[in-house]
């Protein structure tokens, strides 16, 4: 395994585009924060705190127990290119705060990329499994064992009425952070999204668009995650979550059954349109390959198209991104030069399938 | 759903401010997130849901309910005596120095936890290593408590088998910690 495989494959666990639920929910995701005691928060680091943790937590990782959920790779974040960073950033590997920020801060990713260790994040340790699918309760499982083999070795700030101490008094207590990712094509085209947010904030979750490169929701992702960390056990916080997404999923279903049956021929035009715009253009900015990307999925879930997976979507919704495409490119490109570099990867992505 | 602030972007944030157990909601884009200063500029789009500058709100919010100027200059000042991080500074950036800031900030964090969790009292997980050492503790003191209750009604000889129950706690513990 090198280092190089992260950067140069779109495809990451996550995206597989399998698991529960997969026609709708994207990815399932728990982060822990962690502190060791004894040494400063990252925010209030020296160069020899910084190194001291990396080097624990680093030899945490390298214990058997580690070993056998996962095989490693451990990676300084100074190695890396300003773009290589933001490629991880676009694969949800790192945290845009640990790419930019951090002072000496370093990830350890395991083979299939379903789980990232970063290190001097905001807080010392932060473990996160990314799963596709609704698999919200497998992702726990696996973060918790993780962090009870860092425990036996690390001495953790922890506190009996506080619970886990983190930077941010928004971490702390259980210092979870459960989060699912879905694709809400139909409850934003029937206008249902604007009902339906506001109930969700109102049991303690938050809600938010993601890939927006300035203040919009492109291509219909939604990230519902827990708000609060203090006072609630995993579980019910886990449960919480698991119960919400899963009353979204029965609206969004019933939603596009809806739109199918009252308005087929317009959803076969809408996604007609996508795929014809998506295999033909040769200019494409990210908004509107985000729009025809989400289009194209709804399409392939409702099964209007056929001989597309939606792992592949998921997958170019990443290599479309700003630091993939020029990552892939081997170097910077300007706004013209990425969009019609889009174009093309989408445009090849698609006719390889095809050929099939 | 159009932002509530500028009503012409669409709203991407959406979450809830407790205050004084009263639940509040925001729908903001994130360019007026931005400028209200309800969250941090550092977004990754996937973490990052980011309570910041939400937060420098909140623990700003006292501050009109409590008049006493130098009750409150009494606050700002408190230091944490490990990382040196003042309380007002604290507030400023909305993160702790270290772990032992919540030691010393601790009278003026119950009800900042409040606001943003509605609770103060963790009920999660509890660490297995260091917990066995928290639960070890806890032993200890009752059995101190329970000697000192012997001894004032005489009771000596029970007196004496607590005694021995402690000390071998005491080498329990210091053992773990060598
Ligand atoms: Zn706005
Ligand atoms: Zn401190």
């Amino acid at each position: 395994m090198t280092v190089d495989n992260f950067f140069q494959n779109a495809i990451s666990e996550w995206m597989r585009g399998d698991g529960p639920h997969s026609d709708i929910v994207i990815s399932s995701r728990i982060r822990l924060a962690r502190n060791l005691k004894n040494h400063p928060f990252p925010l209030l680091y020296t160069n020899t705190e910084s190194n001291a943790v990396i080097e624990e937590v680093k030899s945490s990782i390298s214990q058997e127990q580690i070993k056998r959920i996962g095989s490693f790779t451990f990676i300084p974040l100074e190695d890396l290119t300003l773009l290589q960073k933001k490629v991880l950033v676009e694969k949800h590997l790192i945290s845009l705060h640990l790419a930019n920020e951090s002072r000496k801060g370093a990830v350890a990713i395991s083979e299939n990329e379903s789980i990232s260790i970063m290190v001097n994040e905001e807080d010392h340790i932060r473990i996160q499994c990314l799963y596709p699918g609704l698999q919200i309760y497998d992702a726990w499982k696996i973060a918790n064992e993780i962090d009870n083999i860092f425990e036996q070795k690390l001495d953790y700030a922890f506190d009996e009425k506080r619970g886990y101490l983190t930077s941010c008094p928004t971490n702390v207590g259980t210092g979870i952070r459960a989060s699912v990712m879905l694709h809400l094509s139909a409850l934003v085209l029937t206008g249902q999204i604007n009902r339906i947010i506001p109930a969700i904030t109102q049991v303690g979750l938050t809600v938010r668009g993601i890939y927006g490169e300035g203040s919009e929701a492109l291509g219909n992702l939604f990230q519902i995650s827990n708000q609060i960390t203090l006072g609630q056990t995993e579980e019910d916080i886990i449960e919480n979550l698991h119960g919400v997404v899963n009353q979204i999923i029965e609206h969004e279903r019933q939603s596009r059954k809806n739109l199918i049956q009252e308005s087929r021929v317009q959803m076969e035009d809408r996604v007609g349109r996508a795929f014809g715009i998506l295999s033909y253009a040769r200019n494409i900015d990210s908004k509107e390959a985000m729009e025809r990307l989400s289009d194209l999925r709804l399409g392939i879930d409702l099964q209007l198209i056929k001989g597309i997976s939606a792992s592949v979507i998921n997958e170019l919704m990443v290599m479309i991104q700003q630091g993939f495409l020029q990552q892939y490119a081997g170097g910077e490109l300007n706004v013209e030069e990425r969009d019609v570099r889009r174009a093309t990867i989408i445009r090849e992505g698609l006719s390889s399938l095809q050929k099939e | 759903m159009l932002c509530e602030n500028c009503g012409v972007r669409p709203a991407t944030l959406h979450f809830t401010k407790i205050i004084n157990d009263k639940k509040t909601e925001f729908h903001l884009c994130e360019q007026c997130a931005k400028e209200k200063g309800e969250m941090m500029g550092d977004n990754d789009g996937f973490d990052s849901f980011s309570f910041h500058h939400l937060l420098s709100g909140l623990l700003n919010f006292d501050q009109v309910v409590n008049n006493d100027h130098s009750l409150k200059e009494e606050k700002e000042a408190i230091r944490c005596k490990t990382c040196g991080l003042t309380f007002s500074q604290f507030k400023k950036s909305g993160k702790f120095g270290c772990s032992d800031c919540y030691h010393y900030f601790e009278p003026h964090l119950e009800p900042i936890f409040r606001r943003i969790h509605g609770n103060t009292q963790h009920s999660g997980k509890v660490p297995l290593r260091s917990g066995k050492k928290i639960k070890q503790k806890k032993e200890l003191n009752t059995l101190r408590t329970q000697l000192q209750q012997k001894i004032t009604s005489e009771e000596f000889e029970e007196a004496a088998k607590i005694r021995d129950q402690i000390k071998e706690l005491e080498r329990k513990l210091s053992e773990r910690r060598g």
